[in-house]
């Protein structure tokens, strides 16, 4: 009876975006902002990466919602999965050696590669979302290989992760003071395709990659511990 | 062209394929893998920024989350007596 | 043409799984394929037959063949919301399994209070 009446409502949505896809030619867009944004992305905020001038100069407000939405969506993940009985440190098998050295060897070199992309951010394809997501899986191979290690210390990422979201936010009230309006880019432009350009783009990206890091490797510490 | 096609129609089978395996490890695996062929299909739309996030977030860190939760939880799925 | 075929695929099946199926995770799961078949669907919007993708590695790109960079934005953002939400997901769920010791939806909709 279900079956039936939710294959005849996914009958009636798929006719209905067939029948509106079928307006839009595929690989033929007409839109005027795009021109604007390709022709003048340098000009305006000296990146060479135009999705990364979207992303933080032309639609940096909304940047920021995304970044609060992921705080309260860990706050919230951390509040639901808080056991309220006694937590005992139960020690977990122990991993073979090769497993222990390799997963402490390679932890310094991720660490490395997913800063590298959250610091060239406004040069190369990559920016502080994936650099975090790299970070977290790095912290990730640590939970799950080595036995010795307690588990992060839950008290240093809550701060860094903190005092990151106030660095995005006091950076944004700066161009108000500056500029006049909220996250405007008051820094110099400098030369593109260098490392120390375009502004205030590096910074927030330097602290968002900080940021979405520790609050992932936060999910996935709460996620793991045992009631 | 046929590249793309081949990737289409084995995207679609192992969407099919999570919706009707039992063993739920088997359906998330299936779940990261169709992830892992978005990744391929962005890049092959020329937006690199967007598949290495797919392909981090998507492919890597949710398949993580979902076998976490899968550990605390039961792993099979019980098929009692149909309505 | 082929990428709309894989968008729309992934949404009808990935609609399908959420309204049919029994078990909570397997919901979450549907979910996630939902979600994916319309980051494929938005990425679609901005594409231009023949473009190169919006960056500027060398000076002398030819800036009118770049693809459109506002639908990767909006992507971009919604890719991290939904590994977000996921969690947020999957956490109530364990939650759900630690008090009613069960996973079906039909068992935990008939305990009434």
């Amino acid at each position: 009876m279900r079956k039936i009446i939710s294959l005849v409502l996914l009958a009636i949505l798929l006719t209905g975006i067939i029948f509106c896809l079928g307006k839009i030619p595929f690989g033929n867009t007409q839109s005027k902002v795009r021109r604007y944004y390709v022709n003048n992305g340098i000009k305006d905020t000296g990146a060479t990466n135009i999705v990364t001038s979207v992303v933080l100069n032309y639609r940096g407000l909304d940047t920021l919602g995304e970044v609060t939405i992921l705080f309260i969506a860990a706050i919230g993940l951390s509040a639901v999965l808080h056991w309220e009985e006694k937590r005992q440190k139960k020690q977990g098998r122990r991993s073979s050696l090769i497993l222990y050295t390799g997963c402490r060897f390679l932890f310094p070199l991720i660490m490395l590669f997913g800063a590298y992309i959250f610091i060239h951010g406004h040069l190369t394809p990559g920016g502080g979302f994936q650099g975090g997501a790299i970070i977290a899986s790095g912290f990730l191979l640590t939970m799950l290989g080595c036995w010795k290690w307690q588990g992060v210390n839950k008290i240093a990422f809550k701060v860094t992760e903190s005092i990151a979201g106030i660095i995005f936010v006091v950076v944004g009230l700066l161009g108000l003071l500056y500029s006049g309006y909220f996250l405007a880019n008051y820094l110099p432009k400098g030369l593109p395709n260098q490392l120390f350009s375009a502004g205030i783009i590096p910074i927030i990206y330097v602290a968002i990659g900080f940021k979405v890091g520790t609050e992932l490797s936060g999910v996935l510490d709460n996620l793991i511990e045992e009631p | 062209m046929i590249l793309e096609i081949i990737l289409v129609v084995v995207m679609l089978v192992a969407a099919v394929c999570a919706g009707i395996f039992k063993n739920l490890l088997n359906a998330v695996i299936a779940a990261g893998f169709v992830s892992f062929i978005a990744a391929i299909l962005f890049f092959l739309l020329h937006a690199p920024d967007v598949a290495m996030a797919e392909a981090s977030i998507g492919a890597a860190l949710t398949v993580a989350i979902f076998i976490i939760a899968l550990k605390k939880t039961k792993r099979h799925e019980d098929d009692e007596k149909d309505n | 043409m082929i990428y709309y075929t894989a968008a729309i695929g992934l949404i009808i099946i990935g609609l399908y799984i959420v309204l049919t199926k029994r078990n909570l995770i397997k919901v979450i799961i549907g979910l996630d394929l939902f979600e994916t078949g319309i980051f494929i669907l938005l990425v679609c919007a901005g594409y231009i037959k023949g473009g190169t993708a919006p960056i500027f590695s060398k000076a002398k790109v030819n800036p009118s063949m770049m693809v459109d960079p506002v639908p990767q934005a909006l992507v971009l953002t919604a890719i991290v919301i939904g590994v977000a939400t996921l969690a947020l997901a999957l956490s109530l769920a364990i939650r759900l399994y630690h008090h009613y010791g069960t996973l079906d939806l039909r068992k935990i909709k008939e305990l009434k209070w």
